[in-house]
């Protein structure tokens, strides 16, 4: 499999390039060509990025008030008149519809997006209420929901249009804090398919969302102690890709998830079912264990439960640990 | 028109007594039959509830709604979300009557493999407009819907039907703003107000009234009427067509069980019964089914 093309990871620092602003801006631009496409916001289009589409496209951008259960419900009646809604808010608010979600749009197979901002501990100080560790699992929960959590702004940019583009129900993750650029626009985001960042022998890190640049620092913190890490960036979360994960388990023999999120149900359960049924070898989960967040800078918050690089090239040590001590 | 008309002003409207009143009558009769018929074959299902709202389906399909027919099938058609579901077996019924769906097929309710499921799933029935049983969400189906045909100003119209419990949801008020907010005149709401729900009576439950003031200052044209009278429920709609600038709300008064006498007004009727029968002649007798048809209902050839 050939390595993606990655630009050396530079921090940019600036909220302009947030997953958030990322995605309201390729909204715009996508949405220009496809008039079907309409915008629902709760009152919270500055944070949700969807600003850029209110003055962009006023007339095709729906304001419902801080009323998400009608917002999520009527995105599926929008729909069924032919409209392609986009139903943003926060990823908690999502969690508060998420039964609108199953019955109006997933049951009845609504082509609806829906595009969820401030997700996991990356919301920072706002704390443990705002902070989403739960979307992924419960979403991934709903039959024929595709769960969907990019990068990097440029993979956003991308998604954002195969999201628009594909017939169906779909969850997305975007961010609230600065993210780190990984992709130059060579990049080529796909649903359902994920990319070998960089190859390695001795242990595969899959990781989504802001846990694919800390991912790819901890090969480097891995490589300087002579440990061969592969990285995965995993944007679809479901359908989960098998194929990626079961060749990474034949030739590595172990893997470390990481994700902004709780270590139930998410990412990481995505990956160990897929691998249960394929080529099962020692996992080990890097993620929020089992408990609500508080409130914090991102980095700080990401330090204290245990989701930085470090943290991750910990991991991978255990899990080669683990696979050693079953060939013995 | 923003004001409530009175039952009386309604009737008037309507003018003489004519035969299409009593041709919906008596397809009212009918889904409620073939209600209670596939309740019975079912062994379980909500008959109080789908007897109340009975006459209202009946004039919806058999007047109001806009639908494809042999000469104009590829009509843009009006849209009607059955929001509470648990009806289920009269919406079916209501197809059945007016042919949309086989009686045979009616009579499969919650059978597995029927399409006609235990509430109303819309990629088994493209009808249904979309799937519901979930107290609420029909309802902003609806608004979503109306929103939608204005964005593309397209002419149909939206119907909603929902049960006097499902006031209780929060999310039918945050929909009531929104509509009124949007100006909704294309969407129109009819509440089968039977005064009763799962366990006890509204009342006892979490009190509604004063509901037509509740509406009335969520902004919405809120019209009163008797849901059983047909004349009435014609006027009614007729109303809603012609309002301009608000979404309308019929506040239908009807009662749960509403032809089968030993189900009027009880809540242990509201479901999910298993009807004996001996139950099941009964409320055929009732409703003035002959023995031939009754046959039919009983074997669940329709």
């Amino acid at each position: 499999m050939a390595v993606v093309e990655r630009a050396a990871p530079q921090l940019i620092g600036t909220s302009g390039d947030s997953l958030r602003e990322a995605f309201g801006k390729a909204l715009v631009e996508w949405s220009r060509e496809r008039p079907r496409v309409v915008v629902l916001d709760a009152d919270i289009a500055g944070g949700t990025g969807v600003h850029h589409f209110r003055k962009a496209l006023p007339h095709r951008f729906f304001q419902f008030g801080i009323a998400e259960q009608n917002m999520m419900a009527a995105a599926g009646g929008m729909a069924a008149t032919g409209l392609v809604p986009v139903v943003t808010t926060f990823a908690v608010f999502c969690l508060r519809a998420i039964e609108q979600a199953r019955l109006s749009i997933a049951y009845a197979k609504r082509n609806v997006k829906i595009v969820a901002s401030h997700p996991g501990i990356d919301v920072g100080p706002d704390g443990g209420s705002a902070q989403a560790l739960e979307d992924l699992a419960a979403f991934r929960a709903i039959p024929g929901m595709t769960v969907i959590s990019p990068a990097d702004p440029e993979e956003m940019r991308q998604a954002t249009r195969a999201i628009l583009d594909f017939e169906g129900p779909v969850y997305m993750r975007t961010g609230r804090s600065a993210s780190t650029r990984l992709f130059g626009p060579a990049h080529k985001f796909e649903i359902g398919v994920g990319q070998m960042l960089r190859d390695g022998r001795d242990v595969s890190l899959v990781a989504c969302g802001v846990e694919v640049s800390r991912a790819l620092e901890a090969a480097d913190l891995l490589a300087a102690a002579k440990i061969s890490a592969r990285v995965i960036n995993m944007p679809t979360i479901k359908p989960i890709d098998s194929a990626i994960l079961a060749e990474a388990s034949v030739d590595t023999g172990c893997i470390v998830t990481a994700e902004d999120h709780n270590i139930f149900g998410g990412l990481g359960g995505a990956v160990a079912e897929a691998i249960a049924q394929t080529q099962p070898c020692p996992i080990e989960f890097v993620g929020v264990r089992d408990q609500f967040g508080q409130s914090g800078e991102p980095q700080e918050l990401a330090e204290f439960y245990g989701l930085t690089a470090p943290h991750i090239a910990a991991a991978a040590r255990r899990a080669i640990a683990r696979k050693e001590s079953l060939r013995r | 028109m923003n004001a409530t008309l009175q039952v009386a002003e309604l009737h008037e409207a309507a003018g003489p007594r004519d035969r299409r009143v009593t041709q919906l009558e008596a397809i009212a009769r009918e889904i409620r039959r073939l209600s209670v018929a596939a309740i019975y074959h079912a062994g379980s299902g909500h008959p109080g509830g789908s007897l109340s709202c009975a006459d209202i389906l009946a004039v919806l399909y058999g007047t109001v709604l806009n639908l494809p027919h042999a000469d104009h099938p590829d009509i843009d058609r009006d849209l009607f979300v059955l929001s509470k579901g648990h009806a289920a077996p009269a919406l079916y019924a209501t197809w059945a009557a007016f042919g949309l769906m086989s009686r045979a097929e009616a009579l499969t309710l919650r059978k597995l493999g029927s399409r006609a499921q235990g509430h109303p799933h819309v990629l088994d029935c493209p009808l249904a407009e979309s799937s519901t049983g979930s107290l609420g969400q029909g309802f902003s189906v609806s608004i979503g819907m109306a929103m939608g045909l204005r964005q593309q100003g397209r002419a149909p119209r939206v119907y909603a039907l929902l049960g006097d419990g499902e006031m209780q949801e929060g999310e039918v008020w945050e929909g009531a703003m929104c509509a009124a907010h949007y100006g909704l005149a294309n969407l129109c709401a009819v509440i089968d107000y039977n005064k009763l729900q799962s366990d006890d009576r509204n009342a006892a439950i979490m009190g509604l009234e004063p509901l037509a003031q509740k509406w009335r200052a969520f902004g919405w044209n809120t019209l009163e009427i008797n849901g059983h009278d047909v004349a009435g429920l014609l006027a009614a709609f007729e109303a809603a067509r012609n309002e301009r600038t608000l979404p309308t709300i019929i506040i239908a008064h009807t009662t749960k069980g509403k032809g089968v006498p030993y189900m009027e007004d009880h809540p242990q009727w509201h479901g999910s019964v298993k009807l004996t029968p001996e139950q099941i002649t009964s409320a055929l007798t009732s409703l003035d089914t002959d023995p031939a048809k009754a046959e039919g209902l009983l074997n669940g050839r329709g």
